[in-house]
């Protein structure tokens, strides 16, 4: 199987989509003859040109709603947020119009549109370039919110995203990247609000996404070396939310800890927790613990910033508690 | 701007008239076309005053913003467009939405939120649609709507359909960022949008003078050398000739316009407010200017319409604003199963998207 990086997987599910529907363009700051801030659309002004592979000013509230418009109107764009902490300042166009249009119209209009870009902290930008906010945007009913850990499932998702009649966010993350994998040949499609086990394990589960899931198999392989082993599901979609994966391995394992980079106060974790102890109450030997960032903004400092982050050494700690 | 169209009109303040040039875009109207924008603005006064007594009586619910004073203005824009041109507007959206040839009745029933509304009763006031006029709605936040404007006029673009969109805003939404960051990419991409203005003076309870700078509003077309149109919003013959101007250089050349369109409304800025911020002597000099009652007296000078004539007209308002209050009244309400409904568009390229537990069990 052919190796490639993150980001060429989801510079080949682009390029793909593109060629097999004309309706599907790309735009956003730096997308076209830059060929990308992140390099992720390398190559693809070439391919498709400039009527579908367009540069826009800093405008995230301009393009973003433009990007929606068109969608109502029957196109399928793609619009790459440079990072998704910049989507803040057009949180109104996703919010209340790709995430309420179909509705309000009583389902006279589809927004099919994929909303991309990386996301999460680790990388010393500080608190305003460092946000991951997946369970912001879980919180509006309409919207899916993808964020892939491997590049087989960057590009199969994203093409899954693409090919989706609604409103997609789909989370990237940059210090992934430069992140090597297996990608199957050809058209590889993942489907939308599907886990995947990543490790298997019957000792103590671990839900984790996107750079999360790293962590967590790090830590996995480290607790294994004493005898004990972690199942590592792999959400790979936040929303919706496949909870009778997550349902199935703490039925085996009776234990579940949560590994998310958003912040711990309403955080994606927060759900998942309220759901297993609804549904899954006596299957549990001990509470669910949550490793998430830790509720203070980004610091720049490389000690500080790393403390905050869910790491290895705390998703260990949480299992020896559960375990204790 | 590199035909003296733009010169004679580009950030032409003053009271406008109907120019040669403009005259030359639009068909010879019959009597019968004359007639029926009468019949249009109208049906929309006709139709608000119904609202707006059913509001008061708590059949319509939330907010509910009236167009009465502006029926020119939606009516003589909208009625230069082809069947397949966009219209998209923001919240006071009742009078577009007649104006495109919505149905009075499906329109009545979505302000009482019944599921025979235009939006199924999930809408609201605020939030008209109608696909198959191409009308992108009916939009809450102020100025949301003008980025969406600009994708609809991108996809026509794109797809090379000849269409046009209009676009709709008040004049308190000239100053949010995202119309800015519109007309921007609209002047830069050459996109075929018109931007209206609708200037009715007041946002909210704030006046024009003390919230935006660098009047007059159209002046902003400058900073994006764009064409600017200014007309009278009280006269329906000058809002179409403008607005043709502007629509024969969208379909022509791909390019956008800004246009102010100076209006101004009766009422409230909603059935909640009870505007003590300006005199009823300001209200009494601007109904001199009555939309509906100068173009009366100007198809009775063209001997088009007589005193006999109009009282049937406006009776013929005033019955269907009454059967489409009937038939709101009498549709039913949706079923509580509706809440689930028109969430997702159905997948037909991937499997459907599962939210087995919704979340709340």
């Amino acid at each position: 199987m052919p190796e490639m990086l993150y980001r060429e997987a989801l510079n080949q599910a682009m390029s793909e989509e593109m060629e097999r529907d004309d309706r599907v363009f790309l735009m956003g700051e730096e997308v076209a003859e830059y060929n990308g801030a992140y390099k992720v659309s390398q190559g693809l002004l070439k391919k498709f040109g400039p009527k579908r592979v367009i540069d826009t000013p800093i405008s995230e509230a301009g393009f973003t709603g433009l990007g929606i418009g068109a969608a109502m109107h029957g196109l399928r764009p793609i619009v790459e947020f440079m990072t998704w902490s910049f989507s803040l300042v057009t949180f109104d166009q996703i919010v209340n119009n790709a995430g309420q249009v179909r509705y309000m119209s009583g389902g006279q209009f589809s927004v099919p549109i994929v909303f991309r870009g990386c996301s999460g902290g680790g990388l010393r930008v500080g608190a305003t370039h460092s946000h991951t906010p997946e369970n912001w945007y879980a919180g509006v009913p309409a919207l899916t919110v993808i964020s892939p850990a491997f590049p087989d499932d960057a590009k199969g998702l994203l093409k899954s995203a693409i090919r989706s009649n609604n409103p997609v966010c789909f989370m990237e993350n940059e210090k992934l990247y430069g992140f090597k994998g297996e990608v199957p040949e050809g058209d590889i499609l993942v489907p939308i609000g599907k886990a995947k086990i990543r490790r298997e394990g019957s000792d103590v589960t671990i839900v984790a996404n996107s750079l999360s899931t790293h962590r967590a198999l790090a830590a996995a392989e480290m607790l294994a070396t004493e005898g004990i082993q972690a199942e590592v599901i792999d959400l790979r979609t936040i929303k919706p939310l496949d909870f009778p994966a997550i349902a199935e391995s703490v039925s085996k394992t009776n234990r579940l800890i949560i590994v998310e980079e958003n912040k711990p106060f309403c955080g994606w974790g927060a759900q998942v927790a309220y759901q297993v102890q609804r549904e899954l109450f006596d299957e549990l030997d001990a509470p669910v613990i949550r490793v998430t960032g830790l509720d203070a903004p980004q610091p720049y400092n490389s000690l500080l910033e790393d403390s905050l982050m869910p790491n290895e050494e705390r998703i260990i700690a949480a299992v020896r508690e559960s375990l204790a | 701007m590199q035909n003296s169209l733009m010169s004679t009109t580009k950030s032409n303040t003053k009271k406008s008239s109907i120019n040669e040039s403009s005259t030359k875009l639009l068909p010879q109207q019959s009597p019968q076309d004359r007639l029926d924008l009468l019949k249009q603005m109208l049906l929309i006064r006709r139709f608000e005053e119904k609202a707006a007594q059913a509001f008061q009586l708590k059949k319509i619910l939330g907010f509910c913003h009236l167009y009465i004073g502006q029926e020119a203005l939606a009516v003589g824009t909208i009625s230069v467009l082809n069947p397949h041109d966009g219209v998209i507007t923001a919240y006071r959206d009742h009078g577009h939405a007649l104006a495109r040839g919505m149905c009075p009745k499906a329109c009545m029933a979505e302000l009482f939120g019944k599921a025979t509304g235009c939006s199924r009763g999930k809408g609201g006031s605020m939030h008209f649609f109608d696909a198959k006029r191409h009308f992108y709605g009916g939009h809450g936040i102020v100025g949301g709507q003008t980025p969406l404007g600009l994708g609809i006029a991108f996809s026509q673009k794109y797809k090379g359909d000849g269409g046009v969109t209009l676009c709709y805003l008040g004049d308190g939404a000239v100053n949010q960022g995202p119309f800015h960051e519109a007309l921007n990419i609209a002047a830069l991409w050459k996109l075929p949008i018109i931007y209206i203005v609708e200037n009715n003076e007041w946002s909210m309870g704030t006046s024009l003078a003390r919230s935006s700078a660098g009047l007059p509003l159209v002046n902003r077309a400058q900073a994006y050398d764009m064409a600017g149109i200014v007309a009278n919003g009280m006269d329906v013959d000058d809002v179409r000739a403008k607005t043709a101007e502007a629509v024969h250089l969208a379909r022509t050349e791909s390019q956008p316009t800004l246009m102010e369109i100076k209006t101004y409304r009766y009422r409230g800025h909603s059935m909640s407010d009870p505007g003590t911020y300006r005199t009823k002597d300001e209200i009494e000099k601007y109904k001199q200017y009555d939309p509906i009652l100068t173009y009366r007296s100007r198809l009775m000078d063209e001997g088009i319409l007589d005193n006999p004539t109009f009282d049937q007209l406006d009776a013929e308002a005033q019955k269907i604003s009454q059967e489409a209050h009937d038939f709101a009244e009498q549709s039913p309400e949706p079923a509580l199963e509706e809440v689930w409904e028109d969430i997702f568009t159905p997948e037909d390229q991937v499997p459907p998207l599962e939210h087995p537990t919704r979340y709340h069990r």
